[in-house]
């Protein structure tokens, strides 16, 4: 594996008496997609806050291109290029694509909206995103289907230069075909030299796009293998049972 | 040189086409913006026009308009508590209360109008701050901190008034917003003045979006619409220009009111601030969804602070629209249905009480269909019985289309 953009090391995170993270290894490469799987409660959504810095780790390094850094607020990883792109996406309904795109970054002349550089810039990503869905992206949100709407939050999240996209379970509430929409764009985003983390329940999907493998078990790192090198079964075992007979544990590769 | 136009001419009339098309599957979709309060307001004015001689003549055009602009401009403010999904029941005594500020200040105190304008804003802002702290930062429903302001607004507006109850209030400036008028060539020029910023705004923004290489407005759409605008406002500045004194030799009666500029000025600031400025977007964004605004970055409750500060500030100049038209204040003063029909006027205009949807000149718009019911029924000698009942129809039926076509568009 080339060298990863992002690097975890022995990450832990409590919450009072409950320790979530323990020693979790997580690597994150440009290119890739990395599923992250886990049952619930393994503690997928807090590493990925830690990782957005919504948490701040107990103790535990980031590496970000080798060197290490601090995270310490979702201001310093959206200044890393990180972006999360929620479960319940977050998008105003009542705004359009152009709106919701830019918002709270929005492009200002003086102190008046640039709205022909906002749409300009808009049409230019979802294009190099091969979106072609969309009638137009002066169309209000709420006349989206679910595929789309996941298509403008991912789109939002690759608008800003972003290095790093967090994608938490993007396709849990969409129908066959827009799944497939949804993945296609996931794969592209990796081919287009981004760092893609995937977080999923759903192994059919996490095989389709995923380079490589991370199951969480009980806050530990189970493994973080390369997709090729297992079967969905083994992966169930790891995320049932935190570890898998001929998977090497995320304990003894160090 | 004949061939492109004609080819581009043919394009257009596609366009024109797919834009009608474009235009009714908003409508279908439940987007119907002010369109109800549009049609209402023509059909208002044909049922009032063919009952009673006096409701269609100048005069009462006039008078119309000096009864509306109070509800307007406390409507206008409402709109941007409406956007976020909040309430301001005390806007009417806000009013009330910087109206008593502002008279108190100039008749008592001989301080000049406009320091004294100024100051009655400032407190408005003031009040508006703390009621949106309260929202805010506490988290009390906006429902219940304003109903509460409602009460201890009244009862401040009624100690500042005094045993007297009423103060005058004399200056001349003041007066006159309510009770004089631009005259007849000045209306005129001032018509052309905004005609032509208007036409100029409207081609400054084709022109930069098709710089850009972006779509562009259909130039004939707009070309038809801007000159449909033009067309019932130079109608209403020619009948407002008309002599409508009785005795025209004793006092003579012509030309727009002062008060119109006024509710202008404040319609294109506010269109501004909301359609144009980042703070104008958060407002709609956190009416639309607070949780999403607040994950990108947007201070949520500095803007319902702000949408709060702006509100009891434009009531403020509310303020002193009630006391050029009473030539006092009372402790009635933005009270009894003041409220009322301010609110009613920004749902049946098309704004949202759900949040996140509505614009300014809902205010002018549906502040025109109360004022309209109001003085035709009172032609028609209808008692103030009928009219409350009336109005409170009309506003039911606003906010349930709003509800529907809410329920439309989720689905």
């Amino acid at each position: 594996m080339s060298t990863p953009i992002l690097s975890l090391r022995g990450v832990n995170k409590s919450f009072g008496p409950v320790h979530v993270l323990r020693d979790v290894d997580f690597d994150i490469s440009a290119g890739k997609v990395t599923a992250l799987v886990g049952d619930n409660g393994a503690g997928k959504s807090t590493l990925i806050k830690c990782i957005a810095g919504i948490y701040t780790p107990d103790h535990g390094d980031f590496l970000f291109e080798g060197k290490k850094v601090e995270i310490s607020g979702p201001r310093d990883a959206t200044a890393l290029g990180i972006e999360i792109v929620y479960q319940d996406l977050a998008l105003c309904d009542n705004l359009d694509i152009v709106h919701n795109m830019f918002l709270g970054r929005e492009k200002k002349r003086g102190s008046v909206l640039d709205e022909t550089s906002m749409e300009a810039l808009a049409r230019k990503v979802l294009d190099g995103l091969s979106v072609r869905t969309v009638k137009s992206i002066r169309q209000s949100v709420s006349s989206l289907s679910g595929g789309q709407r996941q298509t403008v939050a991912i789109a939002r999240a690759v608008l800003w230069n972003s290095k790093i996209v967090i994608l938490d379970e993007p396709t849990a509430a969409l129908g066959v075909a827009q799944t497939e929409q949804v993945l296609n764009l996931v794969r592209r985003l990796a081919d287009n030299g981004l760092a893609v983390v995937l977080i999923s329940h759903n192994l059919n999907d996490v095989f389709e796009v995923a380079d490589n493998i991370a199951a969480l078990y009980l806050g530990q790192m189970a493994a973080q293998v390369d997709k090729n090198e297992v079967i969905p079964r083994q992966v169930i075992e790891l995320i049932t049972t935190g570890k898998s007979a001929g998977v090497e544990s995320a304990g003894a590769k160090r | 040189m004949s061939t492109p136009t004609v080819a581009e001419d043919s394009t257009e009339k596609a366009t024109l086409k797919s834009a009608m098309h474009d235009y009714w599957l908003r409508i279908k979709a439940g987007d119907i913006g002010s369109l109800p309060a549009v049609l209402g307001l023509v059909a208002l004015c044909i049922v009032f026009g063919s009952m009673s001689s006096v409701f269609l003549t100048p005069g009462n055009f006039a008078n119309l308009l000096t009864q509306a602009a109070a509800v307007i401009v406390i409507a206008m403010g409402l709109v941007f508590v409406l956007l976020l999904g909040e309430i301001d029941l005390s806007a009417g005594y806000t009013a009330g209360v910087t109206g008593a500020v502002l008279v108190i200040l100039i008749t008592n105190h001989d301080v000049p109008w406009f320091v004294a304008l100024i100051a009655s804003v400032i407190v408005g802002v003031i009040l508006g701050f703390g009621l949106g702290t309260l929202v805010a930062r506490l988290g009390i429903p906006s429902f219940v901190v304003t109903l509460a302001a409602f009460l201890a607004f009244q009862g401040i507006l009624l100690l500042l008034t005094g045993e007297g109850g009423t103060i005058r209030v004399e200056d001349k400036t003041i007066l006159a917003v309510e009770n004089s008028n631009l005259t007849p060539t000045l209306s005129w020029i001032f018509f052309i003045a905004v005609s032509v910023m208007y036409v100029l705004s409207g081609l400054h923004s084709i022109n930069s979006r098709r710089r850009a290489g972006l779509k562009s407005e259909i130039i004939k759409l707009w070309v038809l619409k801007t000159i449909g605008l033009l067309i019932i406002t130079g109608l209403a500045v020619f009948a407002l220009n008309v002599e409508r004194s009785n005795n025209p030799d004793l006092v003579s009666l012509k030309g727009i009111p002062y008060v119109v500029p006024v509710i202008l000025l404040l319609l294109v600031i506010g269109t501004f601030v909301l359609g144009r400025t980042p703070f104008g977007r958060h407002i709609y964004a956190v009416g639309g969804n607070a949780e999403a605004a607040r994950r990108a970055g947007i201070n949520v409750k500095r803007v319902r602070i702000a949408a709060f500060m702006i509100c009891s500030g434009l009531s403020a100049i509310a303020g002193m629209i009630f006391a050029s038209r009473q030539n006092s204040v009372s402790p009635t003063t933005g009270g009894s249905s003041t409220l009322l029909y301010a609110v009613g006027a920004a749902v049946i205009g098309g704004t949202s009480l759900f949040g996140g949807k509505g614009k300014m000149r809902d205010a002018i718009l549906g502040g025109l269909v109360v004022a309209v019911i109001d003085n035709g029924m009172g032609l028609l000698g209808y008692a103030a019985g009928i009219k409350f009942i009336v109005t409170g129809l009309v506003l039911l039926v606003s906010a349930g289309v709003d509800a529907i076509s809410r329920k439309g568009n989720s689905v």
